[in-house]
């Protein structure tokens, strides 16, 4: 046996794996990538042509079964009232839970039971938060169905994922900058305001918008809470209300071409709004990062 | 503005571990202390004591005196956030507040504790800058992130930060051991201009550094591994570093061990 000695070339069996692995990597991208963009294609493709001012501005009062025309404006007005409320309810209490377990829970009982239920709660099925909100608001207490109904069930399933992924970034807050801070003798309360959370503003935008995102497509929810109907009712307190996941799913069910026309509209105004609403929150994060003032 | 700091019987624990031990010893007001010893030996530990940034960190606790003036730190009822207000700090690495400009760093211990006018806080953000010896340099970019700075001049603007508060006592753990030679001395001239005003203790790895800007040197050692730190001797830093009174702490500014 030769003692080979000094530097010598790839040999032939690492170039080959790499290669491979090379392969295998740009293949899984292509698998990954192929359903993303056949299902953005085919929405854009069904759902341009009835995206007009009529379909935007109008709702699907007195529209016959078999008339062409109608609009979502209903659904639209819905779905920005449902998951704004959804989150004026999950955002706070998301946040202050995930400031909770990362600032004051020090991994006790508590932190330790909160984290488990929050872990639970990702995983429950979009229906059963309707489910409960359907037997317990509407069916215990008698309220009516409504958007804020909707908005009920939607929070439950955004809360989890704010906690999460705000969590997550308030964790990545450096220990050394809260110690600055308690150094300079400020209170811990304080320091969380001012240090602590503004450090992580941009993760827990981003957070938020997944979590909003998550919730804006959900339909099971809403059809147990919001009910569906075919005029605009601007009011989320009282009343049937619509929602664009439901106006999809309202519309594909019926027998016409011009109704199914209608959900591929419907559908891509909804991607349309949650891209929207993405580029918004990276406005905002832009805006506000120590980058854009070097 | 200086203060004396005595420190009586201190231990201090990380849960059930001890890792210092009867620590007793008296801090000069308008001179510099220097704590000397080998890693792990409590130096930063007993450091953080002084101004109660030790109990910050989960399970630790202190038992024993620590008097600034006759005033018991850690005595019924006293506010840790006003100790820490009295009792000012910079860290061994450089830590401003990432999403802060230069002004809103140095700014920062007076805005987060209350409200001040903004003449008043361009006044004291000047003369805090001027006295770390960075106001020169950022003047021009006082809107700037304070992260887009050198290592060094972060370093001063922690200080600024924290003398902008105008605290009794300076404490500073390890505040050069991240820097260059050439910031490093810019720091250590700024800690003799600022002992002037100040009380400060500095923690340090480096005995040339020790023996170039302190007055008093107090050398700490352990035992072994585990054991907790104690103090071995605390003298005039010529005394310390020519002829010291213990073998422990000739041995190690020779560099026998450490």
């Amino acid at each position: 046996m030769t003692v080979q000695t000094g530097i010598q070339p790839i040999s032939a069996v690492r170039r080959v794996k790499d290669r491979l692995v090379q392969v295998l990597v740009y293949l899984a991208f292509a698998l990954a990538v192929i359903p993303l963009v056949s299902v953005l294609w085919l929405v854009v493709k069904n759902g341009i042509g009835r995206l007009d001012m009529e379909f935007l501005t109008h709702s699907m009062r007195n529209i016959g079964a078999r008339d062409a025309g109608g609009g979502a404006y209903h659904a639209i007005i819905g779905t920005l009232e449902q998951v704004l409320l959804a989150s004026l309810i999950a955002v706070p209490i998301g946040l202050l839970t995930a400031v909770y377990l990362v600032e004051y829970g020090e991994g006790g009982r508590l932190s330790r039971t909160i984290s488990f239920f929050v872990d639970v709660m990702t995983g429950v099925p979009s229906v059963v938060s309707g489910l409960f909100v359907l037997a317990f608001w509407i069916l215990v207490l008698g309220m009516p169905f409504s958007g804020f109904a909707g908005a009920l069930a939607l929070s439950i399933l955004m809360m989890p994922v704010v906690v999460r992924s705000a969590e997550e970034m308030l964790r990545l807050v450096p220990g050394e900058l809260r110690e600055a801070s308690y150094a300079l003798g400020v209170p811990k309360w304080r320091t969380i305001v001012k240090v602590v959370l503004p450090t992580a503003f941009t993760g827990i935008v981003t957070g938020v918008m997944l979590a909003v995102a998550r919730v804006a497509g959900e339909t099971a929810p809403l059809l147990l809470t919001v009910f569906i109907t075919d005029s605009i009712n601007n009011d989320p307190f009282n009343g049937p209300q619509m929602g664009l996941p439901l106006y999809v799913f309202d519309q594909a069910g019926r027998p016409t071409d011009t109704a199914i026309d209608r959900a591929w509209t419907g559908a891509l105004t909804l991607i349309l709004i949650v891209m929207l609403l993405n580029l918004v929150a990276r406005l905002i994060t832009w805006w506000r990062s120590p980058a854009r003032r070097r | 503005m200086a203060k004396q700091i005595e420190v009586a019987g201190l231990d201090a624990y990380y849960g059930s571990h001890k890792a210092i031990e009867g620590i007793s010893m008296t801090i000069e007001p308008r001179s510099v202390t220097a704590f000397i010893g080998p890693s792990g030996c409590g130096k930063s530990t007993f450091l953080r004591t002084l101004n109660r940034m030790h109990e910050v960190i989960p399970g630790a606790r202190v038992v024993g005196k620590v008097r600034l003036e006759e005033q018991d730190l850690y005595g019924a009822g006293v506010d840790p956030v006003s100790v820490r207000r009295t009792i000012g700090m910079v860290f061994q690495r450089p830590n401003p507040f990432p999403t802060m400009s230069i002004f809103d760093n140095v700014a920062a211990g007076l805005r987060l504790n209350g409200r001040h006018s903004r003449s008043e806080l361009e006044g004291v953000v000047e003369e805090s800058l001027k006295g770390a010896n960075l106001w020169n340099e950022v003047k021009d970019r006082l809107n700037k992130p304070g992260a887009g700075l050198s290592g060094g001049q972060q370093q001063r603007l922690c200080i600024a930060r924290a003398i902008a508060v105008r605290p009794q006592v300076l404490l500073m753990d390890e505040p050069c051991s991240a820097l260059d030679p050439i910031s490093t001395l810019a720091i250590e001239d700024l800690i003799s201009q600022l002992k002037q005003d100040y009380t400060i203790v500095i923690v340090t790895h480096n005995m040339q550094q020790a023996a170039r800007v302190s007055d008093r040197t107090a050398f700490f050692n352990l035992a072994a591994q585990g054991q907790p730190g104690k103090l071995v001797e605390m003298d005039e830093t010529s005394k310390i570093f020519t002829n010291p009174a213990e073998k422990a702490t000739e041995d190690y500014i020779t560099g026998r061990f450490g």
